[in-house]
């Protein structure tokens, strides 16, 4: 495959072989001219270009296009003119602060508690996996728990129709489909993130600082106040920024959740892109789409920051 | 056990377990509630619910739902491989060949988690409507934009995998033993990284068992939308569903864990 060391440099043919895969070894300091290992990633280059860039590309410029092409404001404007639209976004972004902020606490106590067992006992490692599948890949299916949970015949609102009665709002199964619902809902996939977000630095919490603290005649207190708090502070301030994008991303759930309206964002661009265009907003779902890079990438920024100084930290 | 970083004593202790079941009673009862809901005949003569195997048994029956596991499961196959064939193998060249690269290709693979799903969808319709009409229609190109959303996950597994071993001296060492470098990628570092490779494919395939956003956007009828579709006429049968696929996604990420960590579960074996 590969070309002997001694092959004479002198060949003439751009020896590149067939694959870039192959190219001949850079030992022996002649050699042919060969094709750059740079064209090994061009695959993935053209893939990425197709299927990530292209279509980021098409939801920005096609925010700034008519149906006919031609450059317009008229897409932005109707986002920033058109109360649905407006107070979908404020819903998203008062839902994403309040379940991140909820999820975040929560998530680490739980994360504290966790880090206490055995390492690998099968309560963490539990814990960590059921986790993995309440974060990020439960969706729809986690519209169906709570819908069992706390619906029309579910399991507790039976409970709840038995204490307080039928005609009370926790026994009709109707605020799950309220701003309320939703937060209870989100909050519930908020707790696993940060768990897995947070134990690694939780985890981190050297027992020789403990110890110094206490030798020190340091309280629990006064540990957690002057070193474990703020070693951990900024991981917990990136991590509620990760989960912000998270809330303010998730789609599925609420959409399994709530077929009629479209309270949230994203259940705003469902509603673009399923239903009859009106004449002049063709692109309106794509400035939807706009806004939530904007304000995602705004998040993902400051979250880079803290990461940045969290690393620089940790060393 | 003594005092430890962690914190010590019988309040601590008392603490963390009270956490415990507080915050996984907020996890576990909408869990619980799926099987109580999916399990419940007629109401008895004392007024409490009969159980019934029911609706456990009509998954098995209905052929639609058994269909798209079957179509889910074949475009998780198509992004794991397109996965190992695209981002396994450029990672592991940007590391021997283009480390100047490196920087680029995570800025890539991170990329997707600055545009929401429901976004990306707006922006790959047009591209999808062209497939559909010059290539096919077949629910399995799902795999393609499916291998976008894998991304992030699957390049901290493969580079968690590529930097705990010495790739370049295994490169070397094969080199100069006459290897190319095709067999240095796919005999020499792949069998190495093959732990963090299963970890990646494992997220993939659970990704794919779970996504809604884009192919019920997009109009496709996979697993997700047919259980949301069935759970408009019948909830019991959509509950039971989701039920067991999380279980099923859960057990995926335990075999993993104790799979990938083969020392440590040993080690808790040890204690247990």
């Amino acid at each position: 495959m590969t070309q002997p060391a001694g092959t004479p440099a002198t060949s003439g043919v751009p020896a590149g072989g067939p694959g870039t895969g192959l190219a001949p070894s850079e030992a022996g300091g002649r050699r042919p001219r060969r094709i750059s290992p740079y064209v090994g990633l061009l695959p993935f280059f053209i893939y990425i270009s197709i299927f990530l860039l292209l279509p980021t590309l098409i939801v920005v410029v096609g925010a700034f296009q008519d149906a006919a092409g031609s450059f317009t404001m008229a897409n932005i404007e109707a986002v920033f003119a058109d109360p649905a639209y407006r107070d979908a976004f404020g819903r998203s972004i008062q839902l994403s602060i309040t379940t991140a902020i909820a999820g975040a606490f929560l998530g680490a106590l739980l994360a504290w508690a966790v880090a206490g067992g055995n390492p690998g006992g099968w309560l963490r490692q539990s814990v960590i996996a059921a986790s993995g599948v309440l974060a990020q890949f439960g969706g729809v299916m986690l519209a169906f728990a709570f819908l069992a949970t706390f619906g029309f015949g579910g399991m507790l609102t039976g409970v709840f129709e038995d204490i307080l009665g039928k005609e009370s709002a926790l026994g009709s199964g109707n605020w799950l489909y309220s701003m309320i619902g939703l937060t209870i809902v989100y909050t519930f996939f908020q707790i696993p993130l940060m768990l897995i977000v947070f134990l690694p630095s939780i985890d981190g919490l050297r027992q020789e600082w403990w110890d110094a603290s206490a030798s020190l005649g340091g309280s629990t207190w006064s540990y957690w106040r002057h070193i474990a708090g703020p070693m951990l502070a900024p991981t917990f301030l990136g991590a509620t920024l990760l989960l912000f994008t998270n809330a303010f991303a998730a789609y599925a759930t609420a959409a399994a959740l709530i077929s009629q309206g479209s309270p949230l964002i994203t259940l705003q661009i469902r509603r673009a892109m399923t239903s009859e265009v009106i004449l002049g907003q063709e692109n309106v779902g794509k400035a939807l789409a706009l806004g939530m890079i904007v304000i995602v990438s705004v998040v993902m920024l400051a979250y880079i920051v803290v990461q940045r100084r969290t690393s620089k930290w940790m060393r | 056990m003594s005092a430890s970083v962690h914190g010590s004593g019988r309040g601590r202790r008392m603490a963390r377990w009270l956490i415990l079941i507080l915050v996984m009673g907020y996890l576990l009862v909408p869990l619980l509630s799926m099987v109580e809901f999916s399990t419940r005949g007629p109401k008895g003569s004392d007024g409490s619910y009969t159980r019934t195997a029911e609706y456990w048994i009509a998954i098995t029956q209905n052929d639609e739902l058994i269909g798209t596991i079957f179509l889910n499961l074949g475009i998780a196959l198509l992004t794991v491989l397109g996965m190992v064939a695209l981002l396994v193998t450029t990672m592991t060249w940007s590391y021997l060949r283009v480390p100047r690269m490196r920087r680029v290709i995570e800025f890539l693979c991170l990329l997707p988690l600055a545009i929401p799903a429901v976004v990306l969808v707006v922006g790959i319709a047009p591209i999808y409507r062209e497939l559909r009409v010059n290539i096919s229609s077949s629910p399995l190109l799902l795999s393609l934009v499916y291998l976008v959303l894998v991304l992030p996950y699957a390049y901290r597994s493969i580079d968690g995998g590529l930097r705990s071993v010495d790739v370049n001296t295994l490169a070397d060492a094969a080199r100069s033993l006459g290897a190319g470098w095709a067999r240095v990628m796919f005999q020499i570092i792949f069998p190495n990284i093959r732990t963090a490779i299963l970890g990646a494919s494992v997220l993939s395939v659970a990704l794919v068992l779970g996504e809604y956003t884009i192919s019920s956007l997009l109009s496709y009828r996979t697993f997700q939308v047919v259980i949301y579709a069935i759970g408009k006429r019948d909830g019991s049968i959509a509950v039971a569903v989701s039920f067991a696929a999380l279980l099923f996604v859960f057990v995926l990420l335990i075999v993993i864990a104790r799979f990938g960590g083969g020392r440590s579960g040993a080690q808790a074996a040890e204690e247990d």
